[in-house]
């Protein structure tokens, strides 16, 4: 029996060796959540399409695949990650240190925030304004002195004497999202500038500025969720009462059963978000390892197979699966880059 | 006699204990029955009807002029499909001309269904130039209104599927054209973006690898571990000290071990993300503590006096243990490891943390191969936004119950055939 494990040891510890010492023949991607339902929709046609094998997509998070991607060149880094907020300097430095010099941006298009309920309620317009009151943790006094005092407000009709009495209730991903980010950035911030004291604060000292605007408020009426979209969309249309926080393709697939909230008079639809009228709407990337063309097959054709007018194009597949697409100057610039492998500067 | 007046006074307060004692645990049984009823039949309701898949029948006249370099190989490959599929439905339907309805007819067939065609031509050049009649994958919003999951009094903003479409449905309904088959495609595909171009195949096969790598690395270390502790090793601090530390392994969240062999496997030893080998080493590392204290208390049971008459008629202590103690602890043994596989098949968490809950449409053929398991596979449905993939999810949880009471029987049986009496 000994005998057995002992080689069954050895065994596992050469192939481990050999298997970290051979070259991958499928590309690699990580990233961002948002960006998985049409980077996996892009990959399974090029596997199909090519004699490539399929990319293995990983749903990381923005954040999660940048310091993934960023570790280094060779076959066990990934050679794409995508993410739903342009790459940080901090995290573009870190890329640069580990080896990581020549990287290809790619914009692939936008996604709107979309704050809804069941269908069968009424639909709610509001304000960012509005949705900074309701949802921060701590807003400014009503009395209109330049103080903050905690959330005091319970129903929508307390925000703002326009709305429906319905208690404020909000199901919503949790901090590790970059859809909660890019909400608390969009919305909250948006509707918080509108009060030009809080605004001021911005240049005086924008530590302060940032915690008052993206601030969420911790009293039970702000739901975390989970990173599950698909949950909260079933839960809404459980708790008629309720408003929900999910990306735009939930929301396209999903129309018989919720509907979006307008958002400063603008309702969340593909012609809105497209042409930028809908406020609470944030652009996607990803990113390409050039030292990595030529060595893993296929990274090249991936990204034509992307930038494809049949993919991200105005009319292409990638819009039913709810991707708002780029206007034509931004595709072609960025379709040039990735033609070229022109990597991007900071 | 005051002494059984006294009993005969107490005696009815103790039926009626007993009565209650009994309710209690009816009680705890009914809810426990009921609980399970409900999540299995939840899951059997929303999942059977992805045994069932919609293809639609359609006329595809396929013409000489559709491959340009004769009937080459290559040209039979390279030739547009989804054109040749978008005509015949042009033909099927004349009446449809303005460019948008156009492209919703042309949804109604499965993006997939020209990979299926491709092939049939390509297996049958000589479909090439006729008219022949297939049955084309359904696209998934027409086959969830086919199971009746959309409900065409909904105002028609409200839902994906339009009024045009669905008048198209019931038209090809009438005329006998869209039928409802066995979803073969379910147990053959690997994953994909298309619910009904998806299957579990993939899933599966990444299990089988996982758990084999797991049962090939934790079954011999858990047992030589077992039987040098229970048999061999002196009893002494170090001893003890190993045996606290076994026991404390079990109850260790197993995230923690994905965290471990994210440190170890993919950041020391730099192997690839997300395969099966390196999944099932993590879950090897999980299931160890549970062997090593099943197969203890298994050797443990075996009577001391199989092992003196060995000694006694002067077989050496590893003939004792290889030819005598082993083979009458191994059912035991056997149940413990299947109970620790069983919980590494159904385990989640530490495959998250390695990479294994990517997106991977190609079918693993080695524990090298890029990979999912089961149950991350219900996770990856579970948040996808297409509606079909609510069926899906509830048929892979039943494909996954499926497995565990194959694996659960398995126990049985081989109790069954090795237990003996003393």
């Amino acid at each position: 029996m000994k005998n057995i494990s002992k080689t069954m040891l050895m065994m596992v510890a050469i192939s481990a060796f050999s298997i970290a010492n051979a070259a991958r023949d499928n590309i690699q991607i990580v990233g961002s959540s948002t960006v998985y339902p049409f980077a996996t929709v892009v990959a399974e046609t090029f596997g199909k399409t090519t004699d490539f094998r399929t990319p293995v997509i990983e749903s990381t998070g923005s954040g999660g695949g940048m310091k993934l991607f960023c570790a280094g060149v060779g076959p066990e880094h990934p050679d794409i990650t995508n993410a739903s907020r342009r790459i940080k300097s901090s995290e573009f430095k870190k890329c640069q240190a580990n080896g990581v010099t020549d990287i290809i941006e790619v914009k692939v298009g936008y996604d709107g925030i979309v704050l809804g309920n069941f269908n069968q309620s009424e639909p709610l317009q509001v304000t960012r304004k509005d949705i900074f009151l309701a949802l921060a943790k701590d807003v400014p006094n009503p009395d209109g002195s330049e103080t903050l005092i905690p959330n005091p407000y319970g129903t929508w009709k307390d925000v703002n004497s326009d709305l429906p009495a319905i208690r404020i209730e909000v199901l919503g991903p949790p901090p590790t999202s970059g859809t909660r980010d890019a909400f608390a950035e969009l919305a909250l911030e948006g509707g918080c500038k509108a009060f030009d004291w809080v605004k001021a604060m911005r240049k005086s000292n924008k530590n302060a500025y940032k915690a008052v605007c993206h601030t969420i408020r911790e009293d039970g009426a702000y739901i975390e969720s989970g990173e599950n979209d698909n949950l909260i969309v079933q839960k809404l249309r459980e708790n008629s009462k309720a408003l929900g926080v999910f990306g735009f393709s939930f929301l396209d697939q999903n129309s018989d059963v919720i509907q979006g909230s307008l958002i400063d008079g603008v309702a969340p639809e593909f012609e809105n978000i497209a042409d930028g009228s809908y406020p609470v709407s944030r652009p996607l990337y990803f990113y390409a390892k050039k030292a990595h063309i030529g060595v893993i097959p296929g990274i090249q054709e991936y990204l034509n197979a992307f930038t494809a007018e049949s993919a991200w194009g105005a009319e292409g597949y990638l819009t039913d699966k709810g991707l708002i697409p780029l206007p034509d100057d931004e595709r072609s610039k960025f379709g040039n880059d990735a033609a070229n492998l022109i990597p991007m500067t900071m | 006699m005051n002494q059984v007046a006294l009993i005969q006074r107490g005696l009815a307060r103790r039926y009626r204990s007993e009565k209650r004692f009994k309710a209690y645990g009816l009680t705890a049984i009914v809810s426990g029955v009921t609980f399970l009823v409900f999540l299995l039949g939840t899951t059997f309701l929303n999942g059977y009807t992805a045994l069932l898949q919609t293809y639609i029948a359609v006329d595809v006249t396929i013409l000489d002029s559709d491959f340009d370099g004769g009937l080459s190989q290559e040209s039979l490959s390279k030739s547009d499909y989804p054109g040749i599929i978008k005509r015949s439905l042009r033909e099927a339907f004349p009446e449809v001309t303005k460019r948008k309805e156009k492209s919703e007819l042309y949804r109604l067939i499965s993006s997939g269904a020209q990979y299926d065609l491709r092939e049939k031509v390509i297996d049958n050049p000589e479909l090439v130039g006729q008219t022949t009649t297939f049955w084309l994958l359904a696209d998934d919003e027409v086959d969830v209104y086919m199971k009746g999951r959309i409900d065409p009094a909904v105002p028609e903003k409200n839902r994906r599927l339009k009024n045009r479409s669905i008048a198209w449905i019931e038209q090809l309904r009438d005329q006998g054209r869209i039928e409802r088959n066995f979803n073969i495609l379910f147990f053959t595909n690997g994953d994909s973006r298309e619910p009904e171009q998806a299957g579990i195949l993939g899933a599966v096969m990444g299990s089988v690898f996982t758990i084999l790598v797991t049962m090939l690395l934790a079954f011999p270390i858990g047992v030589a571990a077992a039987i040098y502790l229970q048999e061999f090793a002196r009893k002494n601090r170090f001893t003890d000290l190993i045996e606290v530390n076994i026991n404390n392994l079990a109850a260790v969240p197993s995230i923690i071990f994905g965290l471990l062999g994210l440190a170890i496997f993919l950041n020391f030893f730099h192997m690839p993300r997300s395969i099966p080998l390196v999944g099932g080493m993590v879950l090897a590392l999980m299931t160890l503590p549970t062997i090593i204290i099943s197969s203890r208390a298994a050797l443990g049971a075996v009577p001391p006096s199989i092992r003196e008459a060995a000694l006694g008629v002067g077989a050496s202590p590893v003939q004792t243990v290889l030819h005598h103690v082993l083979p009458l602890a191994m059912p035991g043994m056997l149940t413990g490891t299947i109970i620790g596989l069983a919980q590494a098949l159904g385990e989640t968490a530490p495959l998250l943390v390695i990479g294994m809950v990517a997106f991977i449409v190609d079918i693993p053929g080695s524990p090298m191969d890029p990979g999912t398991a089961l149950p991350v596979q219900i996770y990856l449905w579970a948040d996808s936004p297409e509606r079909a993939f609510v069926e899906r999810t509830s048929a892979a949880i039943m494909v996954l119950l499926l497995f565990l009471i194959a694996i659960n029987g398995l126990i049985v049986l081989l109790r069954k055939k090795f237990e003996r009496r003393w």
